[in-house]
């Protein structure tokens, strides 16, 4: 339970972390909220033999909401979602309902937005919500900056497009629209669990009462968390009905491919995916006040 | 004194805990806040392998690495005559270090000794060890066959550990035949882990005197200085053990370890003090499991329900070496007391245990040797016969319970049950959740089509071991004991055999004291734990503490007032005969204007003694006459999700009958932590193997406690029959909330699956196997579940 | 040397404030605060349940929030404010949260204590009147294997309203007497030793000192 010895670097501003890891590359590692990290580092599971420490970095701590995306910075703290001004807005339901679920409270004083997404863990929470919600990720390269569609950022398990010697260094959500609501389903044996199977689910109803757009995602449902193609498909240009919501819930339960482990097997995930799916779309509706 | 406490009044008061100011302060001293100079720190090697057999180990790398000061490998503590370690109830011997194989995963391999923690990791990391796998046994039914021998280096070349049976197998099976109604139902008792929030931990080193001090977590200090010396011919008077305050024990913390020889051999060898500290995932997955029985259970019955005849047959996974802590004389602990509340005219129990490539274990987790298995048992096939029989389970059990003027009753299985009043408790019980409605609010929600579920449990356990003729652990007879001094101020200080590991004695011990002597309580102070200064005890487990060491200290009180009477004689100037006790104080019979105080008694006993011998002190060893029987009532109330299987525990009461209550605060927490536990176990807790013998939870995210969140809410009543054997009339509450709760919940859950045909389900009753029970059930393989 | 062999181990020095204190310390800098906090800073009240951040026992505050001082390397905390159980404690007064754990049972074995006091002190320090909700939520990163949390609840509720009063040795909850005809909120000091004698007599009367009835009787004279 004691880390194997690594070197300790402490970053006075972006610049300066980018560089010491273009430096080390694949052997160094940034240390934000450590939450998943350290861990890994005590099992000696990962052995970093660099460490740069961006917690430092106070503009990196940011959370800027501005007209058309909310910019969560690489070391903005979970709780600072959960304890936001606006956490309350519907159109941020979505938010709100994962800022109190990821981990457990304690571990979300230290933990990152940011660092869940580059851990891309299968059974992650904030991967399957930045899939629903649409969310971007701003990458320093050697190139300079890029921004980073969530679809394309999450590679694999554990993987991301962050290369060697690259850094992240904020995540995007986009401003819903006024009529925006969404859901974070999580099944979980405890607090502090990773999901059993959970589903971000986020929509927008149009002037009409009809979906205008809609995120699905699932997390504990592949190497990744997966985006439902099929059941954003289903629900976009419909009102919202019993019958939508069960053909959206069939097809993330199809789409899921989870991995059996002690928190369940194959067909109970599966099964989940679409309860799920099914609840948060009905609990995002009544949120708008539909009931479905 | 206090504003709030007189002297004497103190049993039955909710107290506020002596140890408290200490605890809330972060001032508890428990093992690993020791240090002394020139500590080294200790680190195992285990085994990856499950069963392999050593070919080599090569040491060193591990010794060039910086401050790693020695390394030893179980051949070298073979060579000292120190390979092997008796396990407690003397049936079989425990590897310390790996001799030639492993045979289990994570077993003990190497002990690395080094200047600091990291440098005895690093160390750790750096033995090389040659393992040849061999074919894994990793189910005790496969162990049977006796296809792999794991253990030649016993006498007996079977995998088969022991049989043991009690009752009349022939009566039994005879009254079963002619039984109206029969059934039965295999039932598993998971493989489950204490898992205690401080970790077992050591220090140990020699003092300038060449004596051991020997700093560990131990619910048994006095155990482990007896064993320590029979293990490393260490004379016991030059052993020195002393169990600081400890982090949560629940059976955790009574067997003797490897790690501590291994401790105690390095700081011997490298004359420095040793500290060993486990992880978690060590604690995990080498130290004391329970459970892991198989049983098979039969009951026989009338028509109407009178049951006939109990039989179970257990067979026993005890891992690779019989590290169960039970009496020596009971292999299967008191697994007797499987006939539960009810009056059964005959019985047969048997318990068959074998070795498998799993860790070593079966110690009770917060229940008295075997209960907890022996209770959930009956109390679950009592639910299955209900249903087979088309009544009330609560109508099942009240026509068969054990009646009030039945006691003391002598059970099929050969237990003497001193007291109780099941019916009353259960009344109480029905009374207090409001059964009436509640089965009428399920009546309408199975209507409906909602899965609403009421379970029940009115157990009966058997704690305090126990009587000498009976019970031994290493020889070691199972009496407990106390010792107390009576200052000349009237203060005092107690001193007992048992260790408090959050129960707390000091509050407990000086209540008993301040009742039985007429003093303040809070001017009595209590020493548990040091062996050089508390009398011979067997320790806190098993809810034996204030059956066995409360009555001790009752009874050495008890020596102190007539002592004190004859001081109190000369200070009222009559004859001894002349006084009485009466309202905490002596006084001259019928002259109640004549009295004298034990606090002046007290003084007088060092400065006007007249021919009485000086002094005000008293030690008592305690043979308890019998076991006690606390008991109780617990129901569940649970709503079950369709379509995810989860469980919501709506509503939990547990009625308790523990006797005389001594501090209802320290009870009532007592309670909720066992229900807690118990919840756990049925909803959350598993230690599992991959048929690879693979442990597979190894740490907190995969072995699951219940936080803040899932705990439900507890309510809590209590009846109130005293033990009649026991001087204050108390029996032990500890591990009744453990014993009790799981039958309740997963009969409750069983209940509101009942409409389906669902009639058993195996703990830990996961979300995942409500949901397969009720889609098979409603797939129509609902009826095929029922055989 | 083969390559997987241990480098040396580099040391660190950081200052930061540790219980109001400003505190310098040197450690090896594989550490994290739990250790730094332990073996290099003198201060054993914080503890160690799983060293991977699971149970919550080495929970402290840094700059007033909860962190789990397991995941925290200690040359992280350089110029941070970190308060321990240890700092609890101002001016020789305990904080109300103590006094409280203390009233009402809310330690057994004492192990996890010191992490769920500081993780109380910064939900009320936050939310000032936290509901049970609240506290259930705000707790459930720190495990507890004695109590089933119910005596702590009551604690931290408890001390919402600032420290009971000083140098009662009674429990506040369970200690009235719950024999009606007694009337009204007595000690229970007053009537115990009666009670506990006829306890031993008479079952009956024993049961109304049992501490669900009390509830009951308390909720009366509410």
């Amino acid at each position: 339970m004691i880390p194997a010895a690594f070197d300790y670097i402490r970053a006075h501003s972006p610049d300066e972390a980018f560089s010491h890891l273009q430096q080390h590359g694949g052997d160094a590692r940034v240390l934000a909220g450590g939450q998943s990290l350290i861990p890994a580092m005590r099992f000696r599971l990962a052995r970093p033999a660099v460490l740069v420490d961006i917690n430092g970095l106070a503009d990196l701590g940011r959370l800027e909401l501005g007209r058309t995306a909310l910019a969560i910075g690489a070391i903005a703290r979970d709780s600072a979602i959960e304890r936001a001004p606006w956490i309350g807005e519907t159109r941020w339901s979505l938010l709100h309902d994962v800022s109190r679920v990821v981990a457990d409270p304690v571990v979300r004083q230290m933990g990152t937005v940011v660092g869940s997404l580059c851990h891309n863990d299968p059974s992650g929470d904030w991967t399957a919500v930045a899939l629903a919600a649409r969310a971007a990720v701003v990458v320093r390269g050697r190139q300079g900056t890029r921004t980073v569609p969530i679809d394309d950022f999450l590679v694999d398990s554990f993987t991301t497009a962050v290369g060697e010697g690259e850094m992240a260094l904020a995540v995007h959500f986009p401003v819903p629209g006024d009529r925006t609501a969404g859901s974070y389903q999580k099944v979980e044996r405890k607090v502090g669990d990773f999901a059993t199977a959970a589903a971000a689910v986020q929509v927008t109803l149009d002037g009409k009462g009809a979906i205008k757009e809609a995120g699905i995602a699932l997390s504990a449902a592949g190497p990744c968390a997966v985006r439902v193609t099929e059941a954003e498909q289903a629900l976009v240009g419909q009102k919202p009905t019993a019958d939508v919501i069960r053909a959206a819930a069939d097809a993330a339960s199809k789409r899921s491919e989870p991995q059996a482990d002690l928190r369940g097997s194959v067909e109970y995930k599966k099964n989940l995916a679409g309860v799920l799916v099914a609840r948060g779309l009905r609990q995002a509706l009544a949120r708008l006040g539909v009931q479905a | 004194m206090s504003a709030d406490v007189k002297a004497g009044h103190a049993i039955g008061v909710a107290m506020k805990r002596k140890e408290d100011p200490r605890f809330v302060q972060g001032k508890g001293h428990y093992v690993d806040d020791f240090s002394f100079p020139g500590m080294l720190f200790m680190a195992l090697v285990r085994s990856p392998y499950p069963h392999a057999t050593i070919k080599s180990i090569d040491i060193s790398a591990a010794m060039k690495v910086p401050g790693v000061k020695a390394v030893i490998t179980g051949k070298d503590l073979e060579a000292a005559g120190l390979g092997w370690l008796p396990t407690f109830h003397g049936l079989d011997k425990q590897m310390v270090l790996a001799i030639g194989k492993v045979l289990f995963q994570y077993q003990e391999v190497a002990a690395v000794f080094a200047e600091s923690r990291e440098a005895a990791a690093d160390g750790a990391e750096q033995v090389q060890v040659d393992y040849d796998p061999l074919p894994v046994v990793a189910d005790p039914f496969a162990s049977k066959t006796d296809t792999v021998l794991l253990r030649p280096d016993r006498e007996q070349k079977t995998n088969h550990i022991y049989h043991w049976e009690v009752g009349d197998r022939d009566r039994t099976d005879q009254t079963l035949a002619k039984s109206a109604k029969r059934v039965k139902q295999r039932i598993w008792f998971q493989r489950c882990h204490p898992a205690p929030l401080e970790p077992c931990g050591c220090v140990a080193f020699f003092d300038t005197m060449g004596r051991l001090q020997f700093y560990v977590t131990s619910q048994a200090p006095h155990v482990y200085r007896t064993a320590l010396s029979l293990v490393t011919g260490i004379p016991e008077d030059r052993i020195h053990v002393i169990s600081p305050d400890i982090g949560g024990g629940f059976g955790n913390k009574v067997p003797v370890y490897p790690g501590y020889v291994c401790a105690v051999v390095g700081a011997l060898k490298l004359g420095h003090p040793v500290k060993w500290i486990e992880t978690r995932t060590e604690n995990l997955t080498s130290t004391g499991f329970a459970r892991d029985y198989h049983m098979d259970v039969e009951l026989g019955a009338t028509a109407d329900g009178k049951l006939t005849a109990v039989k179970v047959a257990t067979t026993a996974d005890h891992g690779a070496f019989d590290c169960a802590a039970d009496p020596t004389k009971y292999p299967a602990g008191m697994f007797g007391i499987c006939t539960g509340s009810y009056d059964v005219p005959v019985a047969h129990a048997e318990v068959d245990a074998y070795f498998t490539n799993k860790a070593p274990g079966g110690i009770a987790y917060r229940c008295s040797f075997r209960v907890t298995e022996a209770s959930y048992a009956i109390e679950r096939t009592m639910d299955v016969l209900a249903d087979e029989l088309g009544i009330d389970a609560v109508e099942l059990r009240r026509k068969n319970f054990v009646k009030k003027e039945q006691f003391p009753y002598a059970s099929a299985l050969g237990f003497t049950y001193d007291s109780g009043d099941y019916e009353k408790t259960l009344q109480k019980a029905l009374d207090t959740i409001g059964y009436q409605a509640l089965l009428k609010e399920q009546q309408e929600k199975r209507a409906r089509g909602e899965l609403m579920g009421i379970g029940f449990s009115t157990f009966t356990e058997v704690v305090g071991a126990g009587p000498s003729k009976h019970f031994d652990i290493l020889g070691i007879k199972m009496f407990d004991s106390a010792e107390i001094r009576i200052h000349p101020t009237g203060a005092g200080i107690v001193r007992a055999g048992t260790k408090s590991q959050g129960q707390g004695h000091e509050t407990t011990w000086a209540q008993i004291v301040a009742e039985e002597l007429g003093l303040d309580p809070q001017q009595i102070m209590v020493e548990e734990g040091d062996t050089d200064t508390a009398p011979y005890g067997l320790g806190t487990y098993a809810s034996r503490s204030t059956p066995v060491a409360g009555a001790a200290i009752a009874m050495a009180a008890r020596r102190i007032r007539e002592k004190a009477r004859k001081i109190a004689a000369h200070l009222l100037e009559v004859g001894e005969a002349d006084v009485e006790w009466v309202d905490y104080r002596f006084q001259v019979k019928g002259v109640p204007a004549k009295t004298v105080t034990m606090k002046e008694v007290a003084f007088a006993a060092y400065t006007n003694m007249a021919q009485n011998e000086p002094g005000l002190e008293a030690t008592f060893y305690y043979d308890p006459p019998n076991m006690t029987f606390p008991n109780g009532t617990y129901v569940a109330v649970v709503d079950v999700d369709r379509e995810t299987g989860e469980v919501k525990v709506r509503r939990f009461l547990a009625v308790d009958d523990c006797g005389t209550i001594i501090n209802p605060m320290i009870v009532e927490g007592q309670v909720h932590g066992g229900l807690t536990e118990g919840f756990a176990i049925a909803f959350m807790q598993e230690i599992q193997y991959d048929a690879d013998g693979n442990n597979l939870n190894t740490n907190f995210t995969d072995y699951l406690v219940p936080t803040a969140q899932e705990a439900p809410h507890w309510e809590t009543a209590q009846t109130v029959t005293p033990s009649p054997h026991h001087p204050i009339g108390a029996k032990g509450v500890g591990e009744s909330p453990n014993v009790g709760s799981p039958a309740a919940f997963v009969n409750a859950v069983v209940d509101a699956l009942s409409p389906l045909g669902v009639r058993h389900l195996e703990m830990p009753v996961t979300r995942e196997k409500v949901w397969r029970a009720i889609r098979e059930a409603e797939a129509g393989k609902g009826k095929a579940a029922r055989t | 040397m083969t390559d997987d062999q241990p480098a040396p181990r580099a040391e660190a020095r950081i200052t930061l404030r540790l219980n109001g204190e400003p505190t310098r310390v040197t450690f090896a800098a594989y550490k994290t605060l739990l250790e730094v906090l332990r073996e290099d800073l003198g201060l054993p009240g914080t503890k160690h349940g799983c060293e991977l951040g699971e149970c919550g026992a080495c929970a402290v505050l840094i700059d007033g929030q909860p962190v789990l001082s397991c995941l925290v390397l200690g040359v992280e905390c350089d110029g941070r404010a970190v308060t321990t159980v240890e700092g609890l404690t101002r001016d020789g007064r305990l904080d109300a949260l103590q006094e409280a754990f203390a009233d009402l049972g809310g330690a057994q074995c004492g192990y996890c204590t010191p992490g769920i006091l500081l993780t109380a002190r910064a939900l009320l320090d936050r939310v000032g009147t936290p509901t049970r909700e609240q506290i259930r939520e705000a707790l459930s990163g720190n495990l507890c294997r004695c109590t089933g949390y119910q005596q702590i609840f009551e604690a931290v509720e408890a001390a919402i309203q600032g420290a009971p009063e000083s140098g009662n040795v009674v429990n506040r909850r369970i200690r009235i007497v719950s024999d009606g005809k007694r009337g009204g909120d007595r000690l229970r000091a007053d009537g115990a030793s009666a009670s506990a004698a006829e306890a031993r007599r008479d079952p009956d009367r024993a049961e109304a000192r049992a501490p669900g009835a009390l509830k009951n009787v308390e909720a009366r004279h509410e």
